[in-house]
C-alpha cells in the first residue's frame, strides 16, 4: 500500500517539476519577446543585415519549398480529379486545388518545411555563437546581440514566410494543372476560369498571407529564442534545435486551427 | 581603495546556485599596470572578468570601473564603459562567418562612422601590431590557435581601449606562441598606457609580466602584491607555496593515504604487501 502511495507521490512530484519547468520556459520566452520587441524597429537602421537574412533564411529554402509545392499540387490534382469525376464536376478542379493551397496547404506545409529547414538552422547558428562566446564578445564590444544578431533573423523569417508560401501555392497550382489538364484532359479554360471566378483576393489570398505572416513570426520567435537560451554545450544545441522544430510545428498546426476558425468559421 | 585604482571590488559577494564564488572580496586593480588574477581552476577568475564587464552583477558589494558602479549603472553608461574596454576571450571568440580583417573591423564599423578606407588602414595597423598582416583575408577556421588568438587581440585593440581584459590567454598555446603573446601583452600595455587584467593559472608566464598579482582560492583572496612580495609570502602560506610551485595536493586522511599507497604499489614504486612479506620471510630463513 505504502509502495503505491510513494509511487503516486513521486509521479506527482515529477509532474509538478515538469509544470514548473514549462512555466519557467514560458516566462523566459515572454521576457525575451519583450526585450526583442524593443529592438525590432532599431534593427531597420541596418537594412543590409535584414537582406542578408532574407537570403539565408528565404532564398536558401526555395529549393525544398518549390519541390514540395510541385508534389503537393500533383497529388491534389490527382485526388481532386478522382473525387470530382464522380460528380461530373472536374471543371472545378482548378478552384479546388487553388483554394486548398492558398487557404490551407500553402501556408501550413510551407511553415512546417520552413521550421525544419530555416528555423532549425537559425537556432543552431545562434546557439553555436553563444557556445563559442561570440555573443558574449559582442556584448563586451558594446554591441547588442539582440539587435545585431537576433532581430534581423526574426525579420528575415517574418518576410520570407509569405513569399515562400505564395511560391509554394503557385507551383502547386501548376502541378495541379499538369496532372488535371495535361495528363487527365480537364479543359484548361475551365481550370483557370473557375479559379478566376471563385477565388476572392481579399478573402482567400489575404487570409493566406496573414496566416503565413503569423506563422513566420511564430517560427522566427521560437527559433531565435531557443538559440539564444540554449545550454552552451553540444547536447544543448541539439536539444534547442529539436525543440525549435517540435514547438514550431505544433504551434503552426494549433494556430492554423484558431486562424481558420476566425477567418472562415461560421 | 586608492585614487590610482582603475578597478575596485568592495566587499563583493557572488554565488551561482549554492556555489559561493566570491565571499566578501576586496580588490584594487592599479591604473596603467598589468594585474594578474590567479588561482586554481573553478575559483571564479573568469566570473571576475564578467563582473568587471558588467555582464553579471554581484549579489552584494560594489564593482567600480574607473569610478562607474558597474552593478548599478544604466545600460547607456555600461555601453559607454564597454567601448573603452577590450577583452581577449579564452578561445578567441572570433566571428566565424567573417574573415580576420572583417573581425578586426567589426567594432570600428559598429561604433564609428569612419570612411571604409580609414577603417581598412586602421585594421592593417592593428594586424601589423600583432604580426599577422599576411593572414588578413583568412577565415577563423583556417587560422591556427595562436594566430586566432592574435587576431582576437587585434580586434580587442581596435577601438584603442583604456582597459584590456585577458581571459586565460596562454591556455592551449605552444611555447613559441606563449612567448609571442607575453611580449605582445607587455609591449602593448607599455606602448598604449593600458590598464590590463590578466586572468591565468599559468604561474611562470603570468608572474613574468605582471606588476601586481591577486591569488584567489575558495571564494577569498589568499594573497596579493607584486610578484616579489608574493614570493616572499610563500614560506608562511601553505596554499600559496603549493600553487606557485605547482605541487600536488597531499591528502593526509587515512583513506587518502591508503589510496596513494595502492596507486604507488600498482605503479611498482612500492613493493606489494604479499611480496614484501615473502621477502621478509626469506630474510628470516637466511
Amino acid at each position: 500500500m505504502n509502495g503505491h502511495r510513494n509511487a503516486f507521490l513521486d509521479g506527482l512530484v515529477l509532474l509538478g517539476q515538469a509544470a514548473m519547468a514549462a512555466a519557467a520556459h514560458s516566462g523566459q520566452m515572454v521576457l525575451f519577446t519583450g526585450h526583442l520587441l524593443w529592438r525590432l524597429l532599431p534593427a531597420w537602421t541596418r537594412p543590409r543585415l535584414i537582406v542578408q537574412e532574407l537570403y539565408a533564411i528565404g532564398v536558401l529554402s526555395l529549393v525544398i519549398i518549390l519541390i514540395s509545392g510541385g508534389f503537393v499540387g500533383l497529388v491534389l490534382g490527382l485526388q481532386g480529379y478522382n473525387i470530382l469525376s464522380k460528380f461530373n464536376a472536374t471543371e472545378s478542379l482548378g478552384v479546388m486545388v487553388a483554394l486548398s493551397l492558398v487557404r490551407e496547404l500553402g501556408p501550413v506545409v510551407t511553415a512546417l518545411l520552413f521550421a525544419g529547414r530555416a528555423g532549425s538552422a537559425v537556432t543552431a547558428e545562434i546557439a553555436l555563437m553563444k557556445t563559442t562566446e561570440q555573443l558574449s564578445a559582442m556584448e563586451m564590444m558594446a554591441v547588442d546581440p539582440l539587435r545585431r544578431v537576433v532581430a534581423p533573423r526574426f525579420w528575415g523569417a517574418v518576410f520570407s514566410m509569405p513569399l515562400l508560401a505564395g511560391l509554394f501555392s503557385l507551383v502547386g497550382i501548376g502541378g495541379g494543372y499538369f496532372i488535371g489538364v495535361v495528363v487527365l484532359g480537364v479543359d484548361p479554360a475551365s481550370y483557370w476560369g473557375q479559379i478566376q471566378q471563385q477565388m476572392q483576393p481579399m478573402d482567400d489570398v489575404l487570409n493566406g498571407v496573414i496566416k503565413s505572416l503569423v506563422f513566420g513570426a511564430v517560427i522566427g520567435l521560437i527559433a531565435v529564442f531557443e538559440g539564444f537560451n540554449a545550454e552552451p554545450t553540444s547536447l544543448g544545441i541539439s536539444r534547442a534545435t529539436t525543440r525549435t522544430v517540435v514547438l514550431s510545428s505544433l504551434s503552426v498546426l494549433g494556430l492554423d486551427f484558431i486562424l481558420t476558425a476566425w477567418m472562415f468559421g461560421a | 581603495m586608492t585614487s590610482d585604482s582603475y578597478i575596485t571590488f568592495e566587499n563583493v559577494h557572488f554565488s551561482r546556485g549554492k556555489n559561493r564564488i566570491f565571499d566578501g572580496v576586496n580588490i584594487a586593480i592599479p591604473r596603467g599596470k598589468i594585474t594578474a588574477i590567479m588561482g586554481p581552476s573553478g575559483t571564479g577568475k573568469t566570473t571576475l572578468l564578467r563582473l568587471i564587464g558588467g555582464q553579471i552583477k554581484p549579489d552584494s558589494g560594489t564593482v567600480r570601473v574607473d569610478g562607474l558602479d558597474v552593478g548599478r549603472a544604466s545600460s547607456k553608461s555600461l555601453l559607454a564603459m564597454r567601448r573603452r574596454l577590450g577583452m581577449l576571450f579564452q578561445n578567441g571568440a572570433l566571428f566565424t562567418d567573417l574573415t580576420a580583417v572583417e573581425n578586426v573591423a567589426f567594432p570600428l564599423r559598429e561604433h564609428s562612422r569612419l570612411p571604409e578606407q580609414m577603417i581598412q588602414r586602421m585594421v592593417t595597423l592593428k594586424l601589423q601590431a600583432v604580426g599577422l598582416l599576411e593572414a588578413a583575408g583568412q577565415m577563423p577556421a583556417a587560422l591556427s590557435g595562436g594566430m586566432a588568438r592574435r587576431v582576437a587581440l587585434a580586434r580587442a585593440l581596435a577601438l584603442d581601449p583604456e582597459l584590456m581584459l585577458y581571459d586565460e590567454p596562454f591556455t592551449g598555446q605552444d611555447p613559441i606562441n606563449v612567448g609571442v603573446l607575453l611580449r605582445l601583452i607587455a609591449s602593448l600595455n607599455q606602448a598604449l598606457g593600458l590598464t590590463s587584467v590578466l586572468v591565468s593559472h599559468d604561474v611562470t608566464e603570468a608572474l613574468s609580466i605582471a606588476d601586481y598579482v591577486v591569488v584567489l582560492n575558495q571564494a577569498q583572496i589568499v594573497a596579493s602584491g607584486s610578484p616579489d612580495a608574493l614570493r616572499a609570502q610563500m614560506s608562511g602560506n601553505t596554499f600559496l607555496r603549493q600553487f606557485l610551485e605547482g605541487a600536488p595536493d597531499d591528502d593526509h586522511s587515512e583513506l587518502g593515504q591508503r589510496l596513494a599507497r595502492n596507486f604507488a604499489e600498482a605503479l611498482g614504486l612500492l613493493p606489494r604487501p604479499d611480496k614484501a612479506a615473502a621477502a621478509s620471510r626469506r630474510r628470516e630463513i637466511r
